[in-house]
């Protein structure tokens, strides 16, 4: 627990790779691996990731401007979308083809841009939902009690457990849609600690959350990877990408155009490319020949 | 002068009347796909036609004893709920709304159409198969009860075994609420994908709903023609919506809400059509003819359920508080 009030520095991961940091390096010990995956929509191209690691045991950033393809590479990762070509494993198991549910019970948990908690559900029942394997989730068993009463006092438990760590067990007899927006984060990513995955795929962990619930939040994300959970995250915010994580991979129009350390990642030149446009240093005035002219005329009609 | 008597003791029957069991089961099955779920299914009214016809021809053309009756029955609004939803339940909810609809117009032409008669009576539809129900009635003739409530002996057992069923219907649905599988389908309700990205089968427990409902929407339609006979045209979209404004008046997620949201509206269906039959007749509406007084009922009743859906829009056994959420 790293929850004492005061920043703490994260320790960083390193070695992640082998060879020269690359788009599609190699790495140590990859967790993802995916290969020539392609989604298009109609005649965009939003994904096109030649190859692609995710390393075990860090926290890696999925980061690029909007529009770059993250959420849909995202997406497809878990089974909610569907790519036209290429192939992906996690954890050595081919993920094609694995409907959405089946990859979360694979252990990979994400969660969503737009927060899904579930409303008119208990936040307790929120947690409670979250765990794998239950009994009583089969119709039959459901009208007998006790085949499961035992397993759902253990689930609760666990719940009242993780909910105490996110300090919202005060709240867990309120309905989900009485939380705010941040605490509707942080429920989120309670509710998929639940299942004990080994991977967590955050979609934008920090949007609208309030700058007092940032900081934990992010103590919560690297408690995740010193609980041996292996973390991505798509995220906007550079400060928290700088602060937490050990690897950055950046998209830019569904491609990886880098990879790397934070630090070194944010001043390669394809990435201020992929933010600024790849001709943001070149004289604007060649390619806007009519406006320099009609300006001219303008300058002198007023002589 | 008007009969005061008369009208509350037809209307206080309607409390306990068959056909009131007979929609509690339907909207109950109804509280599951919508309230519960959140599939919206119009079709329930194809549902109930399934129960009536699959009974009374299992019992007519093939002679089928009262329990295999029923099974060919609930097998038949199994094999409903597949076909509808294998195609429609991985898209948005509106298309099984669109999809069930039309199905449950499609099942009653057929049941309509001459081509059929010999099975299916056509639009006089089927009688004659109440045989093995009465057969199995414990009650001894003769004639019991007191006051509006006073009936014979089959009266008294379809009373008895629909209302068991209701109750043990209302019984199960209650106990499979409260467990984890009730948790997994108010959750797919709330954010489907959110409860799939939790690792759980959504398609699945979409199914299951649907077909749970679908069977308690074939119960419902077998003690539907336990007092009177299979007609198709009692089988129109209407019937879906009447139910529909039982579960509503009820409460959408409740268990007790489309019992008792039944009984208010049998009762003040009678109540407003004896009073407008015999107001008319003593003359207190001299603008009106009796077959006008006779459809003015579904208008007053009409009325009456938007009083309660604007003043009391969570239903009579709704939790106010899940309300203040309702995006």
């Amino acid at each position: 627990m790293s929850d004492n009030g005061t920043p703490t520095t994260p320790v960083k991961t390193t070695g992640l790779h082998v060879g020269e940091p690359a788009p599609g390096v190699k790495k140590v010990d990859p967790i993802i691996v995916a290969d020539g995956v392609k989604r298009t929509f109609g005649g965009l191209t939003a994904v096109d990731v030649a190859h692609v690691e995710i390393p075990r045991g860090a926290i890696t950033a999925l980061i690029g401007p909007n529009g770059a393809g993250k959420t849909t590479f995202f997406n497809l990762l878990t089974g909610f979308d569907k790519p036209d070509e290429g192939k992906w494993e996690f954890d050595g198991r081919s993920l094609a083809h694995v409907p959405a549910y089946r990859v979360a019970r694979m252990g990979l948990i994400r969660t969503f841009q737009l927060t899904k908690a579930l409303g008119l559900l208990t936040v307790l029942d929120n947690m409670k939902l979250g765990a794998k394997q239950q009994t009583g989730e089969n119709l039959f068993r459901s009208v007998l009690p006790f085949l499961w009463r035992k397993q759902e006092e253990e689930i609760e438990e666990k719940a009242k457990e993780i909910l105490t760590r996110f300090k919202l067990d005060a709240k867990q007899e309120d309905y989900a849609a009485s939380l705010s927006g941040g605490q509707r984060k942080l429920l989120e990513m309670a509710r998929a600690l639940m299942s004990d995955p080994t991977l967590v795929m955050l979609d934008e962990p920090m949007a609208g959350v309030n700058p007092a619930l940032t900081q934990s939040l992010l103590d919560h994300i690297l408690d995740l990877k010193s609980q041996g959970m292996t973390v991505l995250f798509v995220e906007h915010d550079m400060h928290m990408v700088r602060h937490i994580a050990d690897w950055v991979i950046v998209m830019a129009e569904g491609k990886i155009v880098a990879e790397g350390d934070p630090h070194e990642v944010m001043s390669d030149p394809a990435v201020i490319d992929a933010y600024l446009g790849a001709h943001h240093d070149a004289d604007l005035g060649d390619s806007d020949d009519e406006h320099v002219h009609a300006m001219k005329e303008l300058i002198d009609d007023e002589q | 002068m008007i009969d005061w008597i008369q009208i509350f003791s037809n209307a206080a029957q309607e409390l306990i009347s068959p056909t009131t069991a007979a929609y509690a089961l339907a909207a109950l099955g109804l509280a599951i796909h919508f309230g519960y779920t959140g599939l919206l299914n119009f079709g329930q009214a194809g549902f109930m036609a399934l129960g009536a016809y699959g009974f009374a021809i299992s019992t007519l053309t093939f002679g089928f004893p009262v329990w295999a009756s029923v099974l060919v029955g609930i097998g038949a609004s199994v094999v409903f709920a597949l076909i509808l939803g294998i195609p429609t339940l991985r898209l948005r909810a509106d298309y099984l709304a669109i999809v069930t609809i039309a199905a449950a117009e499609i099942l009653r032409l057929i049941f309509t159409t001459n081509t059929f008669d010999d099975v299916t009576g056509s639009a006089s539809g089927l009688q004659g198969y109440k045989g093995g129900i009465a057969a199995l009635n414990p009650i001894p003739p003769g004639t019991y009860g007191f006051g509006p409530f006073t009936y014979n002996a089959y009266d008294w057992w379809i009373r008895i075994l629909g209302w068991t069923v209701v109750i043990l219907a209302a019984l199960f649905t209650w106990s499979i609420m409260r467990s984890p599988w009730g948790r997994v389908i108010k959750g797919i309700r709330e954010d489907e994908d959110a409860v799939r990205a939790l690792g759980k089968n959504v398609y699945s427990y979409k199914m299951q709903s649907l077909i749970l409902g679908g069977v308690f929407g074939t119960l419902a339609g077998m003690i539907f023609i336990l007092p009177r006979a299979v007609v198709p045209a009692n089988y129109q979209t209407s019937l879906t919506f009447f139910i529909y404004a039982i579960l509503l008046l009820g409460g959408a997620a409740t268990i007790l809400g489309p019992i008792v949201g039944s009984m208010i509206f049998w009762v003040l269906l009678s109540f407003f059509s004896g009073f407008m039959a015999r107001a008319v007749e003593a003359g207190w509406f001299p603008f009106m003819t009796q077959v006008q007084a006779g459809q003015l009922r579904f208008i007053l009743v009409g009325i009456a359920i938007m009083l309660l859906v604007v003043f009391r829009p969570q239903g009579i056994f709704g939790n106010k508080k899940e309300l203040s959420f309702v995006r």
